[in-house]
């Protein structure tokens, strides 16, 4: 009980006494609320309960029907009558916040008063300052405020300017003080009609919240603020095309059914495709809605390719995806194979491509990439796949990378220069204050922001070491979160890892060519201690990618890579089927293992669960043919219809034998190996 | 300091406090008779206990606070109905398996009959809105069965109107993060298939921040102190977005035991203050969703 100490020496006949009497009075209340008796003396008795129990609810009612049949027996032209009424009501409020300030009963009633009209609103906003002075967190006393300012139409001017009062006079530590301020600066932002918010309100705003910081350290609301000052800062409101596959001015060579087999000469890397189709990715940097054929327009020599379907590549409730793909067909029977077929992909030029806050795609853009087409070369391959032997390293001289990825600049805005300038400032402040936790997690984010922002290739990636250093050091110094640090430390390893361009230039060390499989492109990210996934907006072209003997719990991320055909997540830490639910949307996959994870054990807890399509529909819509308790897999393997080759039972503490292999094989029907062994056709 | 789960003293206690009707503490809080039913009962049930109680008796009780004409139900009989009560009786008919005695048209009628022009929900007929009505309307016709007799996409609209720039989500739009109301907002996207709206690593982060460093404990929002019944509203917020891997599970269990009372049974919002149903019910349901090697 909050307050209330443990050993409290409360003598039980005065608890006894004032129990009977509370008893008395609740009884009285019920049989005139019951019998809806409205006199003075049963109005009384209820103040009366109020006044001992602020939270007895029916009361609160009781009283309202009072009031309705007071007014409603008198001569309401007369506002004084009127008013006498309503005021008796504020005073039994006020009374009842006395005993308790969060009564949410005592304050619904106080706003269900003024909704009638009549009181005077000023009185209202005194007694709000008087509240607020007493517990500047109550947020009953904010939320009724909201609704006070509402009615009086005070301009959030003069309530911004009321909380830098409180902020300034009052305490620096009011996280409630800067959350209004930061709802009231949004809504300021979003009546404007570029929806930015001003470069000076920002500069304004960082220079009185490092006020804040620097004053107090530990003090947590500042810190909160900084951050989200920081995020409108960094981001620009309107969605942009991060990068896409084929990427601008790369050649592709595409291979038709029957490919994944033999060597190839091609100086290029061929993708291979079994449906003479290719997926054209659109990958943006916060998700949004509306594209289409009618947003997106394809202009290309390749036959069939009008009318495009583009579909999000997100859970089937949402219309929203960062990632947004699209299959153009190719025919590699038409003797226009061997050319060159150029395609040139428009988007920007009608409106409609939207992000969730409403913004629009910001200018016009537009990507050429050149197609060839080969033909193919003997029988589709049965044999088993191995991620160990018949690899050849990556030759960074006679395969170009940049054939495959461009490195995508920030489109610069009017406010770039201007955002690149105010994170140097910040950065400049915070290298000083790098020895407390918010501090040194400040000062990752400013780098990471800062690093996406650099365009001079000379020095991409100067920042990621000390990212990477700031991470370890929050391990070791705030062990508490040492996970979520983990996580941003993934994050940054692997944008370092993947990067194709500037100092490091490192993704060409952990690129190999499967030579099995007509030289697809391999990527190795394993033994990387990943506890997560990130930067796949870098390594889209890649069908062949080893995340084994990492740390991951989770498939999230891996939706995007929809050329993705063999996948290998064995020895990491996953849990259970929904948290491979990304997988869904890898419909090329033909090879993936996921031995030697957690899956089957005793988790009582499943944290995947409700992140998945479908979460409650475990029965619904599986029938009677496929067992219950085997849900989550059946909705992860029903989509992968060109699986191969699954492993799966090995160190995994899943119910081996019988009853789950013929699950599987019931499910995917085109597996040919399952755990290293060949199935019975 | 203590190491373990005390469940047979917090079932003794909690049979004890139903039994105690007639003290200062239980009449004041007459009203919510119905909550605290429904936080002893699942208390008992996650201590493999539920068979302690008389299950008629709590279930002829539970009917006598249904109202026979607006259909929900009541914190006690003779109470007004509220949403939060109603939730509180189907969930308690549906921890005995008794859903079959309810008529679930009422129910679901009262229920839907409260959601407002702008998808909000009120929590009866006086009209307060609030997101912990958004989520108990949409549990409640969940566990019914009967989603489908309100408008959810309205619904998930509200929801998202009150996420605020740290991600979170307050009560109403434009009120401060909050916990408890975190929970309700990530609950009813989670159970409408919604969770998309939700920026998880920026509330993630919120939510991580929320332990106390020292006592392992967390708090409901910047600033304050830890508190039991965060254990719950916390960590099941963070479960539902798969980022309970960023706080420390070892902290919080110890803190949750810490705050047992050993000698009468109980669990306390903290190890300085009295025992109270509500947080017996948070400490042992929060324990349960950490698969602590206790249970």
């Amino acid at each position: 009980m909050h307050g209330r100490p443990r050993k409290a020496a409360s003598k039980p006949e005065a608890s006894a006494a004032k129990a009977l009497k509370l008893r008395s009075v609740q009884s009285q209340f019920m049989s005139n609320h019951h019998r809806k008796i409205y006199t003075q003396e049963a109005i009384q008795l209820s103040a009366k309960l109020l006044a001992i129990n602020p939270e007895a609810y029916t009361a609160w009612n009781y009283r309202k029907l009072a009031v309705e049949d007071n007014l409603s027996r008198i001569d309401d032209s007369d506002p004084s009558l009127v008013n006498s009424i309503l005021n008796e009501e504020l005073e039994v409020v006020a009374i009842a916040l006395r005993r308790n300030l969060k009564s949410y009963g005592a304050w619904y009633h106080r706003k269900w008063v003024l909704s009638k009209g009549h009181c005077s609103l000023e009185k209202e906003m005194q007694l709000l300052n008087k509240y607020q002075k007493l517990d500047l967190r109550n947020f009953h006393a904010w939320n009724y405020r909201r609704f006070v300012v509402e009615l009086t139409k005070t301009s959030p001017q003069d309530e911004l300017q009321y909380t830098t009062d409180l902020i300034n006079d009052v305490s620096f530590s009011n996280y409630s003080a800067w959350h209004n301020r930061s709802a009231l600066l949004s809504s300021l932002v979003s009546k404007k009609p570029d929806g930015f918010m001003p470069k000076e309100t920002i500069r304004r705003e960082l220079d009185y919240v490092h006020n804040a910081i620097f004053t107090d350290e530990d003090d947590q609301s500042a810190w909160f603020y900084y951050l989200w000052l920081l995020d409108q800062t960094v981001k620009m409101e309107t969605p942009l095309r991060t990068s896409s596959w084929p990427s601008d001015g790369s050649i592709i060579i595409l291979s038709g059914p029957g490919c994944f087999n033999g060597s190839s000469s091609s100086k290029f890397t061929t993708f291979c495709s079994e449906s003479a189709s290719f997926p054209l990715i659109l990958y943006f940097d916060q998700a949004v809605s509306g594209v289409s054929s009618s947003t997106v327009t394809i202009d290309s020599e390749l036959q069939g390719n009008q009318d495009l379907v583009w579909e999000p590549v997100s859970d089937k409730n949402s219309q929203l995806s960062c990632v947004w793909v699209a299959r153009l067909k190719f025919d590699s029977t038409e003797p226009c194979f061997r050319k060159e077929n150029k395609v040139k992909v428009s988007l920007g030029k009608s409106q409609g491509i939207v992000s969730s806050r409403g913004c629009n795609l910001s200018a016009p853009f537009e990507f050429v990439f050149t197609v060839h087409i080969h033909d193919t070369v003997g029988e589709p391959q049965e044999g088993i796949v191995s991620w160990t032997d018949g690899f050849d390293n990556w030759d960074a001289q006679s395969k170009d990378l940049n054939s495959l990825i461009t490195s995508d600049q920030l489109n610069a805005d009017t406010g770039f220069e201007w955002r690149k300038q105010a994170i140097k400032i910040e950065i400049e402040c915070f290298r000083d204050l790098h020895d407390s936790k918010f501090g040194k997690l400040i000062l990752a984010r400013l780098l990471m922001a800062e690093e996406t922002m650099i365009s001079d290739d000379a020095v991409k990636g100067v920042h990621y070491n000390e990212i990477l250093q700031l991470y370890n050091d929050l391990m070791a110094l705030n062990s508490s979160h040492d996970q979520y640090y983990k996580d941003e430390h993934s994050v940054a390893l692997l944008h370092k890892v993947t990067s194709s361009t500037g100092m490091y230039r490192r993704m060409s060390r952990h690129l190999f060519l499967y030579r099995n499989m007509n030289n697809i492109v391999c990527l190795r990210l394993n033994n990387l201690t990943l506890s997560r996934i990130a930067a796949v907006e870098k390594f889209l072209f890649v069908q062949m990618l080893d995340l084994s003997h990492n740390e991951l719990h989770s498939a999230e991320g891996l939706e995007a890579m929809q050329l993705l055909c063999c996948l290998n997540l064995c020895h990491n830490r996953i849990r259970s089927f929904s948290a491979l639910d990304s997988l869904r949307h890898l419909k090329q996959l033909r090879v993936l293992d996921v031995s030697h994870n957690d899956m089957g054990g005793k988790h009582p807890v499943d944290t995947t669960r409700y992140l998945c399509s479908r979460p409650l529909s475990n029965s619904a819509e599986i029938g009677r043919q496929v067992p219950c308790k085997y849900w989550d897999a059946y909705l992860v393997l029903r989509d992968l219809k060109k699986l191969k080759q699954l492993d799966i039972i090995r160190g995994n503490d899943l119910i081996a034998g019988e009853e789950f292999s013929s699950f599987v094989r019931q499910v995917v029907p085109k597996l040919v190996w399952l755990d290293g062994h060949k199935l019975a056709s | 300091m203590a190491d373990k789960l005390e469940a047979d003293k917090h079932v003794r206690y909690i049979l004890m406090a139903e039994k105690k009707k007639e003290s200062f503490e239980s009449v004041v809080m007459d009203h919510l008779r119905m909550n605290g039913a429904y936080w002893g009962l699942t208390t008992l049930d996650l201590l493999d206990k539920l068979g302690s109680v008389s299950q008629d008796e709590v279930v002829s009780w539970v009917m006598t606070c249904q109202h026979e004409s607006a259909g929900g139900f009541a914190g006690n009989t003779g109470h007004d109905p509220h949403v939060i009560y109603t939730l509180s009786a189907v969930q308690i008919l549906a921890l005995f398996d008794k859903l079959s005695i309810l008529d679930v048209q009422k129910v679901s009628s009262y229920i839907a009959g409260l959601q407002n022009e702008d998808g909000s929900f009120s929590g009866d007929i006086w009209g307060e809105v609030d997101t912990r009505f958004s989520y108990i309307a949409i549990c409640c016709l969940s566990i019914l069965k009967c989603l489908d007799k309100i408008n959810v996409e309205k619904a998930v609209d509200y929801i998202v109107s009150c996420k605020n720039l740290d991600g979170g989500f307050g009560c109403t739009p434009g009120a401060e993060s909050h916990a408890g109301q975190i929970f309700c907002c990530v609950g009813a996207l989670a159970i409408t298939g919604n969770l998309h709206h939700v920026d998880k690593d920026l509330l993630g982060w919120w939510l991580c921040e929320r332990q106390d460093y020292e006592s392992g404990g967390l708090n409901g929002r910047p600033e304050k102190l830890p508190d039991v019944c965060y254990s719950w509203w916390v960590l099941s917020s963070l479960i539902m977005i798969d980022r309970v891997h960023w706080i420390e599970n070892g902290k919080i269990v110890k803190f949750i035991l810490d705050c047992q009372d050993m000698d009468n049974g109980g669990i306390s919002d903290n190890p300085k203050d009295a025992v109270d149903i509500f947080h017996t019910y948070f400490g042992v349901a929060g324990l349960s969703l950490l698969e602590s090697k206790n249970n």
